[in-house]
Protein backbone atom coordinates (compact mmCIF):
# COMPACT_ATOMS: atom_id res chain seq x y z
CA UNK A 1 0.00 0.00 0.00
CA UNK A 2 1.57 3.15 -1.02
CA UNK A 3 1.16 6.39 0.99
CA UNK A 4 -1.81 8.19 -1.82
CA UNK A 5 -3.52 4.67 -1.29
CA UNK A 6 -2.75 5.24 2.84
CA UNK A 7 -4.22 8.52 3.16
CA UNK A 8 -6.93 7.94 0.74
CA UNK A 9 -8.13 4.97 3.20
CA UNK A 10 -7.40 6.84 6.01
CA UNK A 11 -9.80 9.63 4.49
CA UNK A 12 -12.50 7.32 3.98
CA UNK A 13 -12.73 6.43 8.28
CA UNK A 14 -12.97 10.38 8.70
CA UNK A 15 -16.57 9.94 10.15
CA UNK A 16 -14.91 7.82 12.62
CA UNK A 17 -14.98 9.58 16.48
CA UNK A 18 -13.04 8.16 19.49
CA UNK A 19 -14.31 8.38 22.72
CA UNK A 20 -12.87 11.14 24.55
CA UNK A 21 -10.34 10.59 26.63
CA UNK A 22 -12.21 11.88 29.97
CA UNK A 23 -15.05 9.61 28.96
CA UNK A 24 -13.59 6.40 28.54
CA UNK A 25 -11.59 6.71 31.92
CA UNK A 26 -14.64 7.33 33.28
CA UNK A 27 -16.46 4.49 31.99
CA UNK A 28 -13.62 2.62 32.48
CA UNK A 29 -13.67 3.27 36.29
CA UNK A 30 -17.21 3.32 37.05
CA UNK A 31 -16.99 -0.35 35.66
CA UNK A 32 -14.23 -1.23 38.05
CA UNK A 33 -15.65 0.28 41.12
CA UNK A 34 -17.88 -2.46 41.80
CA UNK A 35 -15.26 -5.14 41.95
CA UNK A 36 -13.29 -3.19 43.91
CA UNK A 37 -16.13 -2.56 46.40
CA UNK A 38 -16.61 -6.43 46.64
CA UNK A 39 -13.27 -6.64 47.99
CA UNK A 40 -13.41 -3.86 50.55
CA UNK A 41 -16.81 -5.20 51.59
CA UNK A 42 -15.90 -9.06 51.68
CA UNK A 43 -13.19 -9.05 53.34
CA UNK A 44 -13.32 -5.19 55.74
CA UNK A 45 -15.95 -3.40 55.31
CA UNK A 46 -16.70 0.29 57.11
CA UNK A 47 -15.81 0.24 60.94
CA UNK A 48 -18.10 0.06 63.70
CA UNK A 49 -17.50 3.29 65.28
CA UNK A 50 -18.03 4.96 61.77
CA UNK A 51 -20.60 7.54 63.22
CA UNK A 52 -18.37 8.71 66.08
CA UNK A 53 -15.23 8.66 64.25
CA UNK A 54 -16.46 11.33 61.65
CA UNK A 55 -16.11 13.82 64.43
CA UNK A 56 -12.83 13.52 65.06
CA UNK A 57 -11.06 15.80 62.33
CA UNK A 58 -8.27 13.86 61.44
CA UNK A 59 -10.39 10.53 60.54
CA UNK A 60 -11.56 13.18 58.09
CA UNK A 61 -8.22 14.60 57.08
CA UNK A 62 -7.37 10.84 55.31
CA UNK A 63 -10.35 11.27 52.95
CA UNK A 64 -8.89 14.87 52.01
CA UNK A 65 -5.88 13.70 51.62
CA UNK A 66 -6.93 10.74 49.53
CA UNK A 67 -9.38 11.85 47.68
CA UNK A 68 -7.24 15.27 46.91
CA UNK A 69 -4.51 12.40 45.18
CA UNK A 70 -7.60 10.70 43.23
CA UNK A 71 -8.59 14.50 41.72
CA UNK A 72 -5.06 15.52 41.10
CA UNK A 73 -3.79 11.94 39.68
CA UNK A 74 -7.32 12.00 37.26
CA UNK A 75 -6.08 15.52 36.40
CA UNK A 76 -2.75 14.94 35.48
CA UNK A 77 -3.77 11.63 33.77
CA UNK A 78 -5.77 13.56 31.20
CA UNK A 79 -3.36 16.11 30.47
CA UNK A 80 -0.46 13.74 29.86
CA UNK A 81 -2.83 11.26 27.35
CA UNK A 82 -1.99 13.97 24.64
CA UNK A 83 1.32 14.25 22.79
CA UNK A 84 3.22 16.81 23.40
CA UNK A 85 2.41 17.46 26.92
CA UNK A 86 4.69 16.92 29.81
CA UNK A 87 4.61 16.37 33.23
CA UNK A 88 6.29 19.76 33.89
CA UNK A 89 3.44 22.31 33.69
CA UNK A 90 1.07 19.89 35.62
CA UNK A 91 2.68 17.75 37.77
CA UNK A 92 2.55 20.18 40.54
CA UNK A 93 -1.01 19.10 41.31
CA UNK A 94 0.51 16.08 42.53
CA UNK A 95 1.66 17.77 45.56
CA UNK A 96 -1.78 18.99 46.41
CA UNK A 97 -2.03 15.78 48.93
CA UNK A 98 1.39 15.86 49.89
CA UNK A 99 0.68 19.32 51.10
CA UNK A 100 -2.36 18.48 52.91
CA UNK A 101 -0.64 15.83 54.72
CA UNK A 102 2.01 17.77 55.77
CA UNK A 103 -0.28 20.65 57.26
CA UNK A 104 -2.35 17.70 59.23
CA UNK A 105 0.84 16.17 60.59
CA UNK A 106 1.75 19.58 62.20
CA UNK A 107 -1.17 20.31 62.99
CA UNK A 108 -1.34 16.76 65.38
CA UNK A 109 2.16 17.46 66.42
CA UNK A 110 1.10 20.94 68.14
CA UNK A 111 -2.26 18.91 69.63
CA UNK A 112 -1.55 17.06 73.15
CA UNK A 113 -1.58 13.36 72.23
CA UNK A 114 -1.98 10.22 74.79
CA UNK A 115 -0.32 7.92 72.59
CA UNK A 116 3.50 8.49 71.80
CA UNK A 117 4.40 9.44 68.35
CA UNK A 118 5.98 6.29 66.77
CA UNK A 119 3.11 4.21 67.98
CA UNK A 120 0.78 6.06 66.57
CA UNK A 121 3.17 6.22 63.03
CA UNK A 122 3.23 2.34 63.90
CA UNK A 123 -0.69 2.09 64.49
CA UNK A 124 -2.42 -1.24 64.10
CA UNK A 125 -3.74 -1.80 60.27
CA UNK A 126 -0.23 -1.60 58.63
CA UNK A 127 -0.17 -5.03 57.00
CA UNK A 128 -4.18 -4.23 56.30
CA UNK A 129 -3.13 -0.99 54.54
CA UNK A 130 -0.30 -2.26 52.79
CA UNK A 131 -2.75 -5.53 51.29
CA UNK A 132 -6.03 -3.76 51.07
CA UNK A 133 -5.08 -0.38 49.17
CA UNK A 134 -3.05 -2.61 46.32
CA UNK A 135 -5.48 -5.02 45.90
CA UNK A 136 -8.78 -2.63 45.37
CA UNK A 137 -6.68 -0.47 43.77
CA UNK A 138 -5.99 -3.52 40.96
CA UNK A 139 -9.51 -3.40 39.01
CA UNK A 140 -9.48 0.36 39.07
CA UNK A 141 -5.75 0.55 37.40
CA UNK A 142 -6.26 -1.91 34.91
CA UNK A 143 -9.82 0.13 34.26
CA UNK A 144 -7.98 3.72 33.99
CA UNK A 145 -5.28 1.60 31.74
CA UNK A 146 -7.96 0.38 29.43
CA UNK A 147 -9.93 4.38 28.89
CA UNK A 148 -6.49 5.87 28.90
CA UNK A 149 -5.26 3.44 25.93
CA UNK A 150 -7.79 6.20 24.02
CA UNK A 151 -4.55 8.97 24.62
CA UNK A 152 -1.36 9.64 23.13
CA UNK A 153 1.23 9.86 26.04
CA UNK A 154 4.70 10.67 25.21
CA UNK A 155 6.55 8.82 28.19
CA UNK A 156 3.66 5.72 28.77
CA UNK A 157 5.58 4.37 31.66
CA UNK A 158 5.29 8.13 33.51
CA UNK A 159 1.30 7.82 32.43
CA UNK A 160 0.67 4.02 34.09
CA UNK A 161 2.36 5.62 37.17
CA UNK A 162 0.06 8.45 37.03
CA UNK A 163 -2.56 5.68 36.56
CA UNK A 164 -1.68 3.86 39.41
CA UNK A 165 -1.84 7.07 41.70
CA UNK A 166 -5.19 7.60 40.53
CA UNK A 167 -6.74 3.99 41.59
CA UNK A 168 -4.71 4.11 44.88
CA UNK A 169 -6.29 7.58 45.61
CA UNK A 170 -9.66 6.14 44.83
CA UNK A 171 -8.95 2.60 46.78
CA UNK A 172 -7.55 4.47 49.86
CA UNK A 173 -10.73 6.68 50.30
CA UNK A 174 -12.56 3.57 50.56
CA UNK A 175 -10.17 1.78 52.78
CA UNK A 176 -9.64 5.12 55.27
CA UNK A 177 -13.45 4.13 56.39
CA UNK A 178 -12.47 0.45 57.65
CA UNK A 179 -8.97 1.30 59.05
CA UNK A 180 -8.74 2.63 62.68
CA UNK A 181 -5.89 4.09 62.69
CA UNK A 182 -6.42 7.65 62.23
CA UNK A 183 -2.71 9.79 62.74
CA UNK A 184 -1.53 11.54 59.62
CA UNK A 185 1.73 9.88 60.72
CA UNK A 186 0.25 6.66 59.77
CA UNK A 187 -1.29 7.74 56.93
CA UNK A 188 1.88 9.42 55.55
CA UNK A 189 4.12 5.88 56.12
CA UNK A 190 1.54 2.98 54.92
CA UNK A 191 -0.77 4.93 52.78
CA UNK A 192 2.39 6.46 50.70
CA UNK A 193 4.21 3.20 50.86
CA UNK A 194 0.86 1.42 49.67
CA UNK A 195 0.56 4.25 46.85
CA UNK A 196 4.05 3.39 45.79
CA UNK A 197 3.33 0.19 45.34
CA UNK A 198 0.54 0.26 43.11
CA UNK A 199 2.35 3.38 41.25
CA UNK A 200 5.12 1.07 40.64
CA UNK A 201 2.95 -1.76 38.83
CA UNK A 202 0.99 1.12 37.13
CA UNK A 203 4.13 2.24 35.51
CA UNK A 204 5.54 -1.12 34.46
CA UNK A 205 1.81 -1.66 32.97
CA UNK A 206 1.56 1.37 31.81
CA UNK A 207 5.17 1.02 29.91
CA UNK A 208 3.24 -2.14 27.38
CA UNK A 209 -0.47 -0.84 27.84
CA UNK A 210 -0.29 2.60 26.90
CA UNK A 211 1.91 2.49 23.60
CA UNK A 212 0.41 4.08 21.17
CA UNK B 1 6.19 28.36 7.78
CA UNK B 2 4.11 30.14 10.30
CA UNK B 3 1.18 30.51 7.51
CA UNK B 4 1.79 27.01 6.59
CA UNK B 5 1.32 26.18 10.51
CA UNK B 6 -2.09 27.87 10.58
CA UNK B 7 -3.39 26.57 7.40
CA UNK B 8 -3.07 23.24 8.89
CA UNK B 9 -4.43 24.26 11.89
CA UNK B 10 -7.58 25.40 10.28
CA UNK B 11 -7.62 22.36 7.78
CA UNK B 12 -8.06 19.94 11.15
CA UNK B 13 -10.78 21.99 12.44
CA UNK B 14 -12.65 21.32 9.40
CA UNK B 15 -11.69 17.81 9.18
CA UNK B 16 -13.39 17.10 12.84
CA UNK B 17 -16.11 18.83 11.78
CA UNK B 18 -16.69 16.23 9.33
CA UNK B 19 -15.07 18.31 5.69
CA UNK B 20 -13.13 14.76 4.42
CA UNK B 21 -11.68 16.88 1.06
CA UNK B 22 -9.90 19.01 4.06
CA UNK B 23 -8.62 16.36 5.76
CA UNK B 24 -7.30 14.59 2.53
CA UNK B 25 -5.29 18.05 1.72
CA UNK B 26 -4.19 17.95 5.58
CA UNK B 27 -2.80 14.65 5.14
CA UNK B 28 -1.21 15.20 1.90
CA UNK B 29 0.34 18.63 3.12
CA UNK B 30 2.12 16.87 5.72
CA UNK B 31 3.15 13.80 4.46
CA UNK B 32 6.22 15.52 1.99
CA UNK B 33 7.22 17.32 5.84
CA UNK B 34 7.32 14.58 7.44
CA UNK B 35 8.87 12.17 4.96
CA UNK B 36 11.98 14.84 5.12
CA UNK B 37 12.09 14.94 9.03
CA UNK B 38 12.11 10.74 8.65
CA UNK B 39 15.07 10.68 6.32
CA UNK B 40 17.26 13.48 8.27
CA UNK B 41 16.58 10.83 11.97
CA UNK B 42 17.43 8.23 9.91
CA UNK B 43 20.31 9.54 8.34
CA UNK B 44 21.66 11.07 11.61
CA UNK B 45 21.21 7.50 13.21
CA UNK B 46 23.31 5.79 9.94
CA UNK B 47 20.08 3.66 9.08
CA UNK B 48 19.17 3.99 5.34
CA UNK B 49 17.17 6.57 4.45
CA UNK B 50 15.06 4.09 1.70
CA UNK B 51 13.01 2.99 5.03
CA UNK B 52 11.25 6.94 5.17
CA UNK B 53 8.40 5.96 4.00
CA UNK B 54 7.61 3.39 6.78
CA UNK B 55 8.06 5.84 9.24
CA UNK B 56 5.96 7.99 7.45
CA UNK B 57 2.80 5.43 7.39
CA UNK B 58 3.32 4.82 10.97
CA UNK B 59 3.06 8.44 11.74
CA UNK B 60 -0.13 9.26 9.48
CA UNK B 61 -1.94 6.16 11.17
CA UNK B 62 -1.19 7.75 15.05
CA UNK B 63 -2.59 10.98 13.66
CA UNK B 64 -5.60 9.25 12.21
CA UNK B 65 -6.51 7.22 15.03
CA UNK B 66 -5.47 9.69 17.59
CA UNK B 67 -7.05 12.48 16.36
CA UNK B 68 -9.34 12.95 19.58
CA UNK B 69 -6.26 13.96 21.84
CA UNK B 70 -5.76 17.05 19.88
CA UNK B 71 -7.24 19.81 21.41
CA UNK B 72 -9.18 22.03 18.53
CA UNK B 73 -8.08 25.46 20.23
CA UNK B 74 -4.41 25.05 20.11
CA UNK B 75 -2.22 24.75 17.21
CA UNK B 76 -1.95 21.93 15.33
CA UNK B 77 2.05 21.53 14.40
CA UNK B 78 2.94 21.29 17.82
CA UNK B 79 1.14 17.95 18.40
CA UNK B 80 1.55 16.88 14.81
CA UNK B 81 5.33 16.77 15.77
CA UNK B 82 5.17 14.97 19.05
CA UNK B 83 3.50 12.38 17.73
CA UNK B 84 5.93 12.19 14.58
CA UNK B 85 9.06 12.51 17.09
CA UNK B 86 7.34 9.93 19.57
CA UNK B 87 7.02 7.70 16.17
CA UNK B 88 10.20 8.19 14.77
CA UNK B 89 12.23 7.55 18.37
CA UNK B 90 10.29 3.89 18.02
CA UNK B 91 11.08 3.30 14.42
CA UNK B 92 15.13 3.69 15.07
CA UNK B 93 14.88 2.53 18.40
CA UNK B 94 13.72 -1.13 16.38
CA UNK B 95 16.29 -0.62 14.39
CA UNK B 96 18.71 -1.06 17.35
CA UNK B 97 19.46 2.38 18.02
CA UNK B 98 19.00 4.90 20.78
CA UNK B 99 19.20 8.42 19.83
CA UNK B 100 17.51 11.39 20.09
CA UNK B 101 15.10 13.24 17.80
CA UNK B 102 15.15 17.31 17.23
CA UNK B 103 11.95 18.38 17.41
CA UNK B 104 13.73 20.99 14.51
CA UNK B 105 13.75 17.77 12.62
CA UNK B 106 10.15 18.55 11.93
CA UNK B 107 10.04 22.26 12.11
CA UNK B 108 12.95 22.86 9.65
CA UNK B 109 11.35 21.55 6.49
CA UNK B 110 11.68 24.48 3.89
CA UNK B 111 8.73 24.90 1.86
CA UNK B 112 10.32 24.13 -1.45
CA UNK B 113 11.56 21.28 0.27
CA UNK B 114 9.46 18.10 -1.13
CA UNK B 115 10.91 14.68 -1.90
CA UNK B 116 9.32 11.93 -3.03
CA UNK B 117 8.95 8.99 -1.62
CA UNK B 118 12.30 6.87 -2.37
CA UNK B 119 11.47 2.90 -1.62
CA UNK B 120 7.38 1.70 -2.14
CA UNK B 121 7.02 0.71 1.78
CA UNK B 122 6.77 -2.77 3.13
CA UNK B 123 5.52 -3.04 5.85
CA UNK B 124 2.21 -1.59 6.19
CA UNK B 125 1.56 -3.89 3.42
CA UNK B 126 2.82 -7.34 5.14
CA UNK B 127 0.63 -6.39 7.82
CA UNK B 128 -2.36 -5.93 5.50
CA UNK B 129 -1.93 -9.77 5.02
CA UNK B 130 -2.37 -11.00 8.73
CA UNK B 131 -5.76 -8.77 8.98
CA UNK B 132 -8.98 -11.09 9.52
CA UNK B 133 -10.31 -11.78 5.61
CA UNK B 134 -13.28 -9.31 6.08
CA UNK B 135 -11.35 -6.25 7.25
CA UNK B 136 -8.16 -6.82 4.71
CA UNK B 137 -11.01 -7.30 1.90
CA UNK B 138 -12.40 -3.47 2.60
CA UNK B 139 -8.82 -2.27 3.45
CA UNK B 140 -7.81 -3.29 -0.12
CA UNK B 141 -10.77 -2.47 -1.86
CA UNK B 142 -10.82 1.26 -0.51
CA UNK B 143 -7.12 1.73 -0.44
CA UNK B 144 -5.90 -0.05 -3.99
CA UNK B 145 -8.62 -0.01 -5.84
CA UNK B 146 -9.79 3.10 -4.47
CA UNK B 147 -13.45 2.01 -3.61
CA UNK B 148 -15.83 4.38 -2.28
CA UNK B 149 -17.18 3.07 0.70
CA UNK B 150 -20.41 2.60 -1.31
CA UNK B 151 -18.98 0.58 -3.80
CA UNK B 152 -17.18 -1.44 -1.18
CA UNK B 153 -20.99 -2.62 0.85
CA UNK B 154 -22.18 -3.22 -2.75
CA UNK B 155 -19.36 -5.66 -4.14
CA UNK B 156 -19.18 -7.39 -0.71
CA UNK B 157 -22.88 -7.13 -0.02
CA UNK B 158 -22.25 -5.77 3.63
CA UNK B 159 -24.09 -2.49 4.57
CA UNK B 160 -22.29 0.84 4.25
CA UNK B 161 -22.16 0.75 8.10
CA UNK B 162 -20.34 -2.83 8.12
CA UNK B 163 -18.07 -1.45 5.99
CA UNK B 164 -17.26 1.37 7.88
CA UNK B 165 -16.85 -0.64 11.18
CA UNK B 166 -14.73 -3.08 9.23
CA UNK B 167 -12.45 -0.44 7.78
CA UNK B 168 -11.71 1.54 11.46
CA UNK B 169 -10.78 -1.99 12.95
CA UNK B 170 -8.83 -2.93 10.19
CA UNK B 171 -6.67 0.53 10.34
CA UNK B 172 -6.50 -0.05 14.49
CA UNK B 173 -5.49 -3.51 14.31
CA UNK B 174 -3.15 -2.87 11.85
CA UNK B 175 -1.67 0.21 13.98
CA UNK B 176 -1.98 -2.61 16.50
CA UNK B 177 0.81 -5.13 14.60
CA UNK B 178 2.88 -2.29 13.42
CA UNK B 179 3.28 -1.40 17.05
CA UNK B 180 3.80 -5.09 18.68
CA UNK B 181 5.96 -6.69 15.80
Amino acid sequence: MDTDQLIRTLTADNAYRGRPIGLALMLALLAAAPVSLLIFFAELGVRPDVMSAMHNPFFDLKFAVTLALAASAIAVSLHLSRPEASLRSFGWWLLIPAGILVAAISGEMMMPQRTPMMTRLIGKNSMACMTAIPAMSLPLLVAALYGLRQGAPARPAVAGAVAGLLSAGLAATVYASHCTDDSPLFVATWYTLATAIVASVGALMGNRALRY
Amino acid sequence: MREREDEWTDLMRSAISGDDAAYHRLLKAITPVLRAAARRGLARAGQPVDQSEDIVQDILLAVHLKRQTWDANAPFAPWLFAIARNKLIDALRRRGRRIFVNIDDFAETLPGETPEPTASPGEVTAQLQALPARQRDVLQSIAVDSASIKDTAAKFSMTEGAVRVALHRGLASLTAKLRDR
